[in-house]
């Protein structure tokens, strides 16, 4: 089948430059790859949540902080990293079905507003409970963990693990997306009512949503604790929450390779655009706008749209050739 | 007591300004299905408008009626063409993202083209008390609160009582059929997006003078405006003023008998509350299904 | 005389003070198409959304299969056998129609955990391959939904509902919006379904037809219900319906 051919090439090329690449950069360059990898994995998570189950959800941020904050600790308190990451994930499951049921009683902008109100009341216990997590002053000097007997502790050894990792994570995706799963998530997400009618457990699937995005977040929130190696409240507020909304409609909602391209804009578009100094978060928010008005459903459409734009054309002409073909015969 | 009182007047009057932004906000959602994140920014820009249309030397009501009209060109017809009408058939996400990068771009370009700093703001009442029954209130507050339950009073009977109003709600209602029966539902959507410019401007004249203008003044503005708007009821135009007036007085009250530093929780607190218990808002209608 | 299959008894729905189904009962025999038919605001699609558990009836009894169905949810009323097409065209646009059809049944396969680990489409190509061609819908099999015109979609709404093979599908108008040419293919196409792969009539599945098209549902309908006003005017064979005074003075016309 050809879709899944092209994406498969595609795959394997982006695959050599994330292995082929980073060594030839100098350590911000490989710090910054790092950072966007996290993104990727959490925004993976808001890809099912968002894109392919149809929720609305501004409160990602939160369990990537919460996945964060769970590594820190533990870490801090003794543990390895790898009692962490489960952890992580585990505990992200847990509350992210806990976030599920106000989604299942409101819908489409209460959601939307429901899991903001989420996101600012756990940012909010963040930054007061300096007992747990040492309120505005966060935790520092966070370690990164050894990998059988390997120390992570350089960048460029971090950013394997860490794109390791986020293979993994993908991988898994692909094959839940390629089974029932997937289908149940789009009928649930183009049309509910039809899909309960059909017997889609619509509640259940909904639940799932946010429960999987939210460990996906965890897990990139585990992540990030060894990669920032200072754990505070201000990257996981709400304003964190909405740049990865952007993030995954930028890239394109309910495509695999979305969050690539939307983590990408929203992690490495403001780095490049330091030069303009002042005025970058300006020309940011400009271009965002920009594209959304030239391509609404997110940068991964194009090839959708050329395609459509041939058949168009293709139909046009054939009409015209018909059209032709008649009035040459009166 | 008399502190009670005061907290809860003073309260009215920041809520009442709530109230303006939650108001345009359920408006241009209920007229058009836009959710503008940019909504606080839109009554930051204003501010900052006036401060410079007063700069050029004119006084604080022309700089506010000029203000007004570029705000009707820019936030309501240049907003609405823009972008709302390109993205509206897509969908919530890319109107949603569209806001937020408009919300970000606007505060950014103010911040590197103006000023980051806060600068101060006429007031629009001259710094007079008033002693009722013991309460002391500030003309300041007395003003605030009459001129904008004027304004939302006001523009409930617009919307109820005139033609013009009439066909804006039945666009709100039912596009398709106010199409078939005649209305001009373009105009009337750009009816709304004015109006929604207008109640910014209005609250930009009445917020500014009391917390600076500032480049992020937007933020909090903006989001206490969504939460107002939800917790009255977001189907409902008397919902925004209601959620507003909750929001105002309960975070005054929460300052000073709780704790100053709690006061941003309390909107949240209310708004979580009303999305666990009643998600359509106190006064909102409850939306069934349709199959 | 074989048990119905469906049982409604005494159903009654009002909305404030209008009472929009005002104790309507009938029975529906395994087997049987039965169509239903009255003016606009009859009641007929609350009728039906009450049986599908869509709403909940105020008064009244539904019981399928001698099992007592009042109430349940859409879903679970799938799970039971009840499928159904709706009267506003409702298939998911950005997937193919195959697709639609594999998601149609899916869900009637196995448990929740052991699907995340079935192949893609839950062994049920073959099926829906085989009534992608008993519809001639085979030249757009691959296309997404939302690209068909409205007749192909009607047909791959009605073949989603024969996808988990209930034993009761209610159509709600399946000729509503559909070019004429095609509304006697649809007739056909039921009957076909109707009659199954030839087994007794105990085992063929059966029909509840809204419809307005009266020679579709004279010509397709073993027996016909007649609503008027929220209340059963009428039930008979078409013959009968065609003959009934009341009903072609309420209805019909002369």
């Amino acid at each position: 089948m050809r879709p899944m051919k092209t994406s498969l090439v595609a795959g394997l090329v982006i695959l050599a430059l994330l292995l082929a690449v980073p060594p030839l950069l100098k350590n911000y360059g490989v710090y910054l790859f790092s950072y966007w990898l996290v993104f990727v994995i959490a925004n993976m998570g808001l890809n099912l949540t968002v894109g392919y189950a149809g929720q609305k959800s501004l409160g990602h941020a939160a369990f990537f902080g919460i996945g964060a904050y769970s590594v820190a600790i533990l870490m801090k308190a003794g543990f390895s990293f790898w009692l962490g990451l489960p952890v992580a994930a585990l505990g992200c499951f847990v509350v992210g079905l806990g976030l599920g049921f106000p989604a299942l009683r409101v819908q489409t902008i209460y959601l939307a507003f429901a899991t903001l109100g989420f996101n600012t009341a756990i940012w909010l216990v963040m930054r007061n409970e300096e007992w747990l997590t040492g309120g505005t002053f966060g935790i520092n000097n966070v370690g990164r963990l050894g990998f059988f007997g390997l120390s992570l502790d350089g960048n460029l050894a971090y950013y394997y693990f860490v794109l390791g990792v986020a293979l993994v994570m993908g991988a898994l995706l692909w094959k839940l997306l390629a089974s029932p799963w997937g289908k149940a998530f789009t009928a649930l997400r183009d049309n509910p009512i039809r899909a309960e009618s059909l017997g889609v457990n619509v509640q259940a699937y909904t639940l799932l949503s946010f429960a999987i995005g939210a460990a996906y977040a965890g897990v990139a929130g585990a992540l990030f604790a060894s990669l920032v190696q200072f754990v505070e409240p201000a990257p996981f507020a709400v304003g964190a929450s909405i740049m990865m909304y952007l993030m995954v409609v930028v890239g394109g909602p309910g495509y695999f390779f979305g969050p690539l391209l939307g983590s990408a804009v929203g992690v490495l578009l403001p780095e490049w655009l330091r030069f303009a100094q002042a005025w970058y978060l300006f020309v940011f928010g400009v271009a965002v706008v920009l594209l959304m008005l030239w391509l609404p459903d997110g940068l991964l459409s194009i090839p959708d749209r050329l395609k459509a734009r041939r058949q168009a054309r293709a139909a046009s002409a054939a009409r015209a050739a018909a059209a032709q073909a008649i009035g040459a015969q009166t | 007591m008399t502190d009670f009182f005061q907290l809860v007047f003073s309260g009215m009057a920041t809520g009442s300004i709530y109230a303006l932004a939650a108001l345009g906000f359920t408006l241009l959602w209920q007229a058009s299905g836009t959710i503008n994140f940019a909504q606080g920014e839109f009554v930051m820009l204003p501010a900052f408008t006036m401060l410079a249309f007063n700069a050029f030397g004119a006084p604080l009501l022309a700089s506010f009626v000029l203000t007004c009209i570029v705000a009707v060109a820019v936030l309501g017809w240049g907003f609405k063409r823009g972008i709302a009408d390109p993205l509206l058939r897509f969908g919530m996400m890319p109107i949603v993202v569209a806001t937020i990068g408009l919300a970000i771009a606007m505060r950014n370009g103010v911040r590197a083209g103006y000023s980051a700093e806060a600068h101060p703001f006429p007031s629009l009442f001259p710094d007079k008390l008033f002693n009722v029954m013991g309460v002391t209130l500030t003309l300041s507050d007395v003003g605030t609160l009459a001129f904008a339950l004027l304004l939302v009073l006001g523009t409930q009977a617009f919307l109820s009582r005139t033609v013009t109003g009439r066909a804006m709600q039945a666009v709100a209602q039912n596009t398709d059929s106010a199409t078939v029966l005649g209305i001009n539902v373009p105009r009337m959507v750009f009816y709304t997006f004015a109006i929604n410019a207008l109640l910014a401007c209005a609250a930009a004249l009445l917020v500014t003078p009391t917390y600076l203008a500032k480049f992020d003044m937007g933020e909090s503005l903006g989001t206490k405006a969504f939460f107002a708007a939800i917790i009255g009821g977001f189907t409902n135009s008397r919902g925004a003023l209601l959620g507003g007036l909750i929001v105002g007085v309960a975070e005054n009250l929460a300052a000073a008998y709780i704790s100053p530093t709690y006061k941003d929780a309390v909107a949240l607190v209310i708004f979580m509350l009303v999305i666990l218990f009643r998600p359509q808002g106190l006064l909102g209608k409850k939306v069934e299904r349709k199959v | 005389m074989s048990a119905a299959l469906l049982k409604v008894t005494g159903l009654k729905k009002s909305y404030g003070a209008i009472r929009a189904v005002d104790g309507v009962g009938f029975e529906v025999m395994p087997g049987e198409i039965f169509g239903v038919i009255g003016p606009n605001g009859s009641g007929k699609t609350t009728m039906f959304n009450s049986v599908l558990g869509q709403i909940t009836p105020d008064a009244g009894s539904i019981e399928l299969d001698g099992r007592d169905i009042t109430g349940l949810s859409p879903l679970e009323l799938n799970r039971r056998g009840v499928g159904r097409t709706f009267q506003t065209l409702q298939v998911f646009g950005k997937m193919s129609v195959r697709d639609n059809l594999i998601v149609a049944a899916q869900e009637h396969h196995g448990s929740m955990f052991s699907r995340m680990f079935a192949p893609g489409d839950s062994g049920l190509g073959a099926k829906a391959d085989a009534l992608i061609d008993q519809f001639r819908i085979r030249h757009v099999a691959d296309k997404k939904a939302g690209e068909l015109s409205y007749g192909q979609q009607k047909l791959v709404d009605i073949a989603m509902a024969f996808m988990s093979d209930p034993a009761l599908v209610l159509l709600d108008e399946p000729c509503a919006g559909v070019n004429p040419s095609l509304v006697g293919g649809i007739g056909s196409l039921l009957k076909e379904l109707n009659r199954g792969t030839g087994e007794a009539q105990q085992k063929r599945r059966s029909f509840i037809v809204i419809e307005h098209n009266m020679d579709f549902v004279m010509d397709l309908c073993h027996r016909i219900m007649v609503m008027v006003e929220g209340t059963v005017m009428a039930i008979g064979t078409p013959a009968e319906i065609r003959a009934n005074r009341q009903v072609l003075d309420a209805y019909l016309g002369s």
